[in-house]
Parts: C-alpha cells; structure tokens; sequence
C-alpha cells in the first residue's frame, strides 16, 4: 500500500484518496464567444503524461482538495502543494 | 516446407521429424517507404494490417511495434470476449467482433481457442433482476443475444459460487450471453501476425517510434529506434501510450491511462465452465483450458504507466472473488500483472482522424480491447484504406466530445472499463 501525504492530516493509506484530475487547466473565458472545440478540450482532454504529472487530488475524510506531483511510471510523489489558505 | 496447418500436415510431419516446420512470420528490416504504418504490434495492429491486405488490397504496409507482439495489453488481459452492451452503436460494434471470432480460426488457420461458454453477469436484489431485464432488452434490440437465468439454473451451472442464505451479496438471477466466452490472447496476436505476413506485411519488433516526421503539418514519418521510415499514412494502435504520441505529434486526446490487473491461479480440476462476474462483488472469473483460474476486477484508482500490480486493488478483486465463491478461498495466485489501459470518459473506444493530416487512432478501448481486436482491426483498416468511416465506427469518431454524442457505456452497462 502506497501513501500520500494529505496537506491537512499527513501520511495516510492511498485509497483514502480521490483523483479529481489534471492541474493547471484553464476554463475558457465565457465573456468571449467559446467554440465546442474549446469546451472539449477543457471538460475531455488531458495531458495524460508518462512520468512527470500534475494533480489535483482530494483526501477523502478531511474533504482537503490539493495538488500532488508524482512520477506515473515509477509512482514515486514529487511533492504535494496546499490549495487551501489559512485565514487572516 | 510445411505451411498450413492441419491434422493431415501433423502426421505427415510427424514422419519427418518434424523438420518441415518454419517460423510462421519473418522478421524484415525496415524499408525506408511505406504506404501505411501501423504503429503498435498488438493485437489491433495486427488485426488492421491483416484486414487492409485482405479486404483492401493494401499490401505495402509495416507494423512497427517497441517491444514484442502482444507483449502490451494483448497478452495481459483475462481472455473475456463478449457483447453484452447497452446502446445499438456498441452492440453493433462489439457484436461483429463476436462474430468475426468465431469464423477467425478457421479463416486464420490458427486455433484461437475461442470457448463459448457463457459470459454470465450475476445479480443480487430484485431491484437488479429488473435492470438486468432493461439490458436484456437493450442486447437483444441490438441484435446480439441474452437470457435472463434464475437461481436454480446458476446453481446447476456454477455450482461453485456462493448460495448459502448469509451470503453478502445472494445471488438472485443473471443475465447470460451465450455466445460470450473466453479466447487464447496469444493466439489470436501470432495468429493475425501469421496471416498478415503471408500477405506480405512486413512486421518490425523492437522497433521504437522516438518521435513523428511531419512536413507542413502533414504526417509523412516516423523516427524509430531503427532509422525513419516514411510512408503516406498511419494508423495508431497503442492502447494506454496514445497520450504520449499525441504529445510528439502535437493533437490531445481525452484518455487517462490506468493499470488494470489481473491474477491467474494455480491449475485446478475444472470447477467451473462460464465467465461469472459480479458488479457487487467487484470480481469475474473463468477457468483456462490449463486450468488455473483467471481473475479480474475493476481498474487502478491512481492513473499509471506502471505495468505492474498493487496491493489495493489486489485486495479488492481477491476479497470480493472468495465471498463469491468461498471455496476458492485457499487457491494460491501464480502470476499477477497489470496492463496500462487508455479510458475515454465515456468509455467507449476512438476510432477516426487524430488531427494531424494522416494520421489516424484506433484507442480508447479502455478495460476492453481484447474483445474488440476483430472488429478493431476491420473498422480501422476500412478507415486506413478508404479515409472514410465504416458505418459501425462512424460514432466512435473523436469528434463526439465537441458534438456531445456520448455513447455512455459506463453508465448504461455498468461495466467498469
């Protein structure tokens, strides 16, 4: 059994966790006119890289949604990066 | 020198020591031109170079393939060929793929051991029976065939799964396909492989594609770990790497890849003679003609490259397979793999132009493409040769994510793939 680390609880066991999906993708701006092509690839399309990845993830019990780089070849974590901001 | 074979042939060898034996496909060096590259030595590759020899006429044709044949998905699967889909378009699709297997060994000259046994999808609750009832309807509407069965004829079938009254999931009915069952993986990649190079396809193992040739935007080659070879149109056969040549020839795809595993057990008397699968208990199983059972399950939930297993899943399927038939419980596993599967968010295959001027995918068959090798390999060689769609694969064409024509199968059949 693998584990992540979840920002908020630490180490925990990898089926506590959910893949939500590629990181760092843009809606398309819908002050502008959005073609279907457009749509597509937001909503369908994905990088799908072999080795380096970023996700985004979410820990299940805590609700914590975050970023976690890993290599998905050898499945080693790169980091995870918190989304969340403390408050003020 | 002895080609064709047959029990004739067998004995006439037999006098001779059988010294007229010669390996069945030959092993050419690339030429430098082509006029289609299939990329991708599986067995959907191998089945679109033998229908383009076949039914196109197309001869000039090379398959160029990194590893091995069938040493990706083809040879890590769990032998399942079925059809027992929910909407027209799949079982369209998949039920030609039933039927070109059963006509395939003999066209083929090379038994692939396709076992119509059964491909028996259990239920436990009324409320499931009446959906089982809704896909009966839907299979037979689609023109393939299904039967509902209650208990006591499951019982008298596979009496070796789990009846007792505290069963965690009891069994009420299922929904069989008669003409599903299982095949030999192998046999049917050295079988296409046979047959495609007897056309004169030349087929190119350890042949790496490193990166794609393209001029103005048009594909025109690719560099490989033998030198570049041109020809005037591909086609991509590549399961759960069709991401990373959409990476090198510039065009996105809507596939994650995922590791799906598999487990075989040690060999046993026969205990059972269908495919059973159960949703509830995440698990399906069959017995090999060798006798060891072949197990499967649901896919990886962390995407992967990695062909290998996992202590997760694994636990799932095994725990889910011994409350289904508890008397397996003390089986010991042979082997265990995984194959890196390419899943579309509908989970239903691609099959049409990649975006690039001749380059053509055939992906996306997710949990699934053993299967569809047959019907794969036709639908793809219609579209290689003619560059227009078969009517079967005209929904499958890339273009339904922009137009939102899902065909939704992961929903509809509730079949994790």
């Amino acid at each position: 059994m693998q584990q992540f680390t979840c920002p908020f609880c630490g180490l925990r066991n990898e089926t506590e966790f959910h893949f939500a999906g590629e990181a760092g993708k843009i809606r398309p701006d819908t002050l502008n006119e959005v073609s279907a092509e457009q749509w597509s690839a937001y909503l369908n399309h994905v990088a799908n890289p072999m080795g380096h990845s970023r996700e985004v993830w979410v820990h299940l019990p805590c609700q914590e949604v975050f970023i976690m780089q890993r290599d998905t070849l050898t499945m080693a974590v790169l980091g995870v990066e918190q989304l969340r901001r403390e408050p003020k | 020198m002895t080609k064709t074979y047959s029990a004739f042939n067998i004995i006439k060898e037999a006098f001779r020591g059988h010294k007229g034996w010669r390996p069945v496909w030959r092993s050419p060096k690339p030429k430098p031109e082509y006029q289609i590259i299939i990329i991708g030595g599986g067995g959907h590759g191998l089945a679109t170079a033998y229908y383009l020899a076949k039914n196109h006429g197309i001869k000039n044709i090379a398959i160029v393939e990194k590893g091995w044949l069938g040493g990706g998905n083809t040879g890590r699967n769990t032998t399942a060929i079925r059809s027992n889909y929910f909407y027209p378009e799949s079982c369209a699709l998949y039920d030609l793929s039933v039927r070109l297997y059963e006509k395939l060994s003999i066209e083929l000259n090379y038994n692939v051991m396709f076992s119509q046994r059964g491909m028996m999808m259990l239920y436990h609750s009324q409320a499931e029976m009446e959906m089982a009832a809704r896909a009966m309807n839907a299979m037979l509407l689609g023109g393939t065939d299904a039967r509902l069965l209650d208990a006591k004829e499951i019982k008298k079938r596979a009496p070796v799964l789990n009846f007792r009254d505290d069963a965690r999931y009891p069994i009420h009915g299922a929904l069989i396909q008669e003409r599903g069952g299982t095949g030999r993986h192998d046999a049917v990649a050295w079988g296409y492989a046979r047959a495609a190079d007897a056309l004169g396809v030349d087929i190119i193992q350890n042949c790496e594609v490193k990166d794609v040739i393209l001029e103005g935007g048009v594909m025109r080659g690719v560099e490989t770990s033998l030198g570049p070879i041109r020809a005037s149109r591909f086609g991509a056969a590549i399961a759960g790497h069709s991401s990373r040549l959409a990476k090198m020839a510039g065009y996105s795809l809507p596939i994650q890849s995922y590791a799906l595993q598999a487990f075989v057990s040690e060999p046993l008397k026969p205990v059972i003679d269908v495919v059973a699968f159960s949703a509830a208990y995440g698990a399906y199983f069959s017995q090999s003609d060798k006798g060891g059972l072949v197990i499967g399950g649901g896919l990886d939930r962390v995407p992967s490259y990695g062909q290998r297993g996992n202590m997760p899943m694994q636990e799932a399927v095994l725990s889910g397979l011994i409350e289904f038939a508890p008397a397996l419980a003390k089986v010991k596993l042979m082997r265990h793999w995984a194959g890196i599967v390419d899943v579309t968010p509908d989970s239903s295959p691609l099959i049409g132009p990649s975006g690039v001027e001749g380059l053509y995918l055939n992906c996306g068959w997710g949990t699934g493409g053993f299967k569809a090798i047959p019907a794969g390999g036709y639908l793809f060689a219609h579209l290689l040769a003619t560059g227009n769609h078969h009517p079967i694969s005209r929904p499958f064409d890339p273009s339904r994510f922009q137009s939102a024509r899902l065909i939704d199968e992961g929903a509809a059949s509730g079949i994790a793939h």
